[in-house]
């Protein structure tokens, strides 16, 4: 028990889909060069070697396709893992998505039901220019229908995605391209983490900092640094935006009557921008100073390395933001 | 488009020749009598009673194909439906008052009344596993339903039912490609009834067929005249039997006609009346009934019987319909989630 070692965020998300395939013969595996090479990001390596071309398979170029098939193997019963290599192709397969997984038990009275599971990443860091940097998961949290998982630390992306492929539901679930060779402790024995439950990272009683994905590492540093000022932040890891926890929101706010809501989407309608009025409408009378909001600008992601740093949310940025309110 | 098999008209004489007993004549007969009465009831639900609204797409026109097909599956083999999908459902047999309960949204209905008329032909029990309303879109699904008949080596296959709008989509080109790529158990039906929506076939697809078109992507393909049941059944039997034995896709366009609008609201006044006149002269089941009394399979009083029994239990369907209770708005949530 307790044993642990350190892996990276790809190598955990590795080691749930080899578990989970040996676990369930229903789990398989397709899409873009995930057989073959083992992925673009190699999240898939070594499966076609362990389980074989009818488990893990190479699909055309055809994103509406790939999330199509998922959507009639999971209708069957089957428990697809699909990979779209960048969430911006996503686009092209948003009809499968979000018009027919997240409606098809609903809108058929219950009589079937989605297990399937959606792997892709954004690359915001990674110098990829506007096309191939995009953070869209606020999209995704106007689907009721459509859970919706963000890792940030080794750990959590294989006990999330274990628990993802599990779920009777299809879930849409996002990697940080950027994350992908962080390393970690992961335990050695099998473990599982909840959809829907968000995970204090620090605690603290002087603000609340709520992140999710790769901006949980930003906050994190931030609050190394809040601290040495004597300024002691609490960090929630969302981990999921649907189910969203917001018992752990809510609560923290109540102690800490301060909020600062962080995540890599634009700014306007962005996550940051739901979870701020849904504190505004439960905890108002918590709070002692407004909700600050630390976005990316509304513009394009620019691609030169320099000023997609200026862009992108950053650990400075969130200092300025608490220092603001506290 | 040589690779594209051309089939015409059954004329009567073949009838007798044919492996269908004279119950199989009449149950083909009354499948395509009760969408043709259930339908023209609708229409007037719709229209003249005005106790139905929302949008609705009438298969009237095209019934040769969702029986003619019906006939030549098994019962246990997948179908993915259509908005225009009240003759797959009936032609399955989906029971009357629960495709007619789905319209009125209530309860009974195949989806408890949270689908309407677009998705009501969604029937699990009956192995209808969707109804899309997307255009096109049920073609990459039916590739999926089949990725999971092959993974499990069931000797089953799906049936994937789109029309002439489908064709001029992405995901056509995509679910299509890669069903042949990965040799898929899938026999896809094109319901080219010409007009997608206001557009005609000729302005909207840039081939002469559709079905040479799935023959670019190594399908084996039939064109067929859809508006004759017994064609349908042939062809599709034959297709049936090859994508069962191969586990790979067949497909088949089936040049039939939309007799109304595209919704039940639109009059599609921007058909020409002798292209209308000509297509309703050769409906499928004026066709079908005549070549029944020709070929001595049934008399004409027979037919009036069926057609008699058959209004009365749509009727019975409306009263069912009328009478049932809608679901409780706080229930819907549970629903969504199959895991919570």
């Amino acid at each position: 028990m307790n044993l642990t070692r350190e892996i990276t965020y790809a190598e955990a998300l590795n080691e749930a889909l080899r578990e989970e395939m040996r676990r369930d013969e229903n789990v398989i595996v397709f899409g873009e060069d995930v057989a073959v090479i083992g992925g673009a990001y190699r999240v898939t390596k070594g499966l076609l070697e362990e389980f074989g071309p009818q488990r893990v398979f190479d699909t055309p170029i055809s994103e509406a396709a790939i999330v199509g098939l998922a959507v009639g193997a999971a209708l069957m019963g089957l428990r697809p893992v699909a990979e779209i290599m960048y969430i911006d192709f996503l686009t092209i397969s948003i009809d499968q998505l979000v018009t027919h997984a997240a409606k098809a038990r609903f809108m058929s009275g219950g009589q079937v039901k989605l297990p399937l599971v959606v792997r892709t990443q954004y690359s915001l860091g990674r110098v990829h220019a506007s096309q191939h940097s995009q953070f869209l998961a606020p999209w995704f949290l106007n689907v009721p229908g459509l859970k919706v998982v963000l890792p940030s630390t080794p750990y959590d992306a294989k006990g999330l995605l274990k628990s993802s492929i599990r779920d009777d539901d299809p879930v849409l679930f996002i990697e940080s391209g950027v994350l992908y060779s962080t390393k970690g402790h992961v335990p050695v024995d099998e473990y599982l983490i909840p959809l829907g439950k968000a995970d204090v990272k620090r605690a603290g009683d002087d603000v609340t900092i709520v992140a999710l994905s790769r901006t949980v590492i930003e906050a994190l540093k931030a609050a190394d640094k809040l601290l040495e000022k004597g300024i002691k932040a609490e960090v929630i890891d969302l981990r999921t935006i649907n189910p969203m926890d917001w018992d752990t929101i809510l609560n923290s706010v109540r102690k800490t009557n301060r909020l600062v809501v962080v995540d890599d989407g634009h700014k306007t309608g962005s996550i940051s921008a739901e979870i701020s009025a849904r504190v505004s409408e439960e905890a108002f009378d918590s709070l002692e100073a407004p909700i600050i909001r630390v976005n990316s600008p509304d513009i394009p992601v620019p691609s030169s390395l320099q000023l997609e740093k200026a862009f992108m949310v950053d650990a400075e940025k969130i200092i300025k933001a608490v220092i603001k309110i506290v | 488009m040589s690779n594209v098999i051309i089939v015409e008209e059954t004329p009567a004489t073949e009838y007798r020749t044919l492996a269908l007993s004279r119950e199989e004549f009449i149950d083909i007969y009354k499948k395509m009598l009760e969408i043709r009465r259930f339908e023209e009831r609708v229409e007037k639900l719709f229209l003249v009673e005005g106790e139905l609204i929302g949008p609705c797409h009438l298969y009237l026109g095209q019934e040769a194909i969702a029986v003619g097909v019906m006939k030549a599956l098994r019962d246990d083999d997948i179908i993915i439906s259509t908005y225009r999908g009240h003759g797959h459902a009936l032609a399955r047999g989906v029971p009357m008052e629960k495709l007619m309960g789905e319209l009125y949204g209530k309860e009974i209905g195949t989806c408890k009344g949270l689908g309407g008329s677009m998705h009501s032909a969604m029937c699990v029990e009956k192995n209808i596993m969707f109804a899309t309303a997307i255009v096109g879109s049920g073609i990459p699904i039916a590739a999926g339903i089949g990725l999971a008949l092959k993974y499990r080596s069931s000797d089953n296959i799906v049936a994937c039912f789109f029309g002439d709008g489908a064709a001029t989509t992405g995901a056509f080109h995509e679910g299509i490609n890669i069903a042949a790529i990965l040799q898929l158990p899938v026999l896809f039906i094109c319901e080219n009834n010409q007009y997608a929506y206001s557009l005609p076939f000729t302005k909207s697809f840039a081939g002469k067929n559709i079905a040479a078109f799935a023959s670019g992507y190594g399908l084996r393909s039939y064109l067929v005249y859809g508006n004759d049941v017994i064609s349908v059944y042939k062809v599709a039997k034959e297709a049936a039997e090859l994508v069962r034995e191969n586990r790979s896709p067949v497909f088949i366009e089936c040049r039939t006609y939309r007799q109304r609008g595209h919704g039940v609201y639109d009059r599609a006044l921007y058909r020409p009346r002798e292209e209308v006149e000509e297509w309703l002269k050769n409906d499928p089941i004026m066709k079908f009934s005549k070549k029944l009394i020709d070929s001595g399979l049934l008399s004409q009083k027979e037919l009036e019987d069926i057609d008699l029994e058959v209004r009365e239990r749509v009727e019975k369907a409306v009263e069912e319909s009328r009478k049932a209770p809608v679901l409780d708005f706080e229930e819907l949530n549970k629903y969504l989630y199959a895991s919570r």
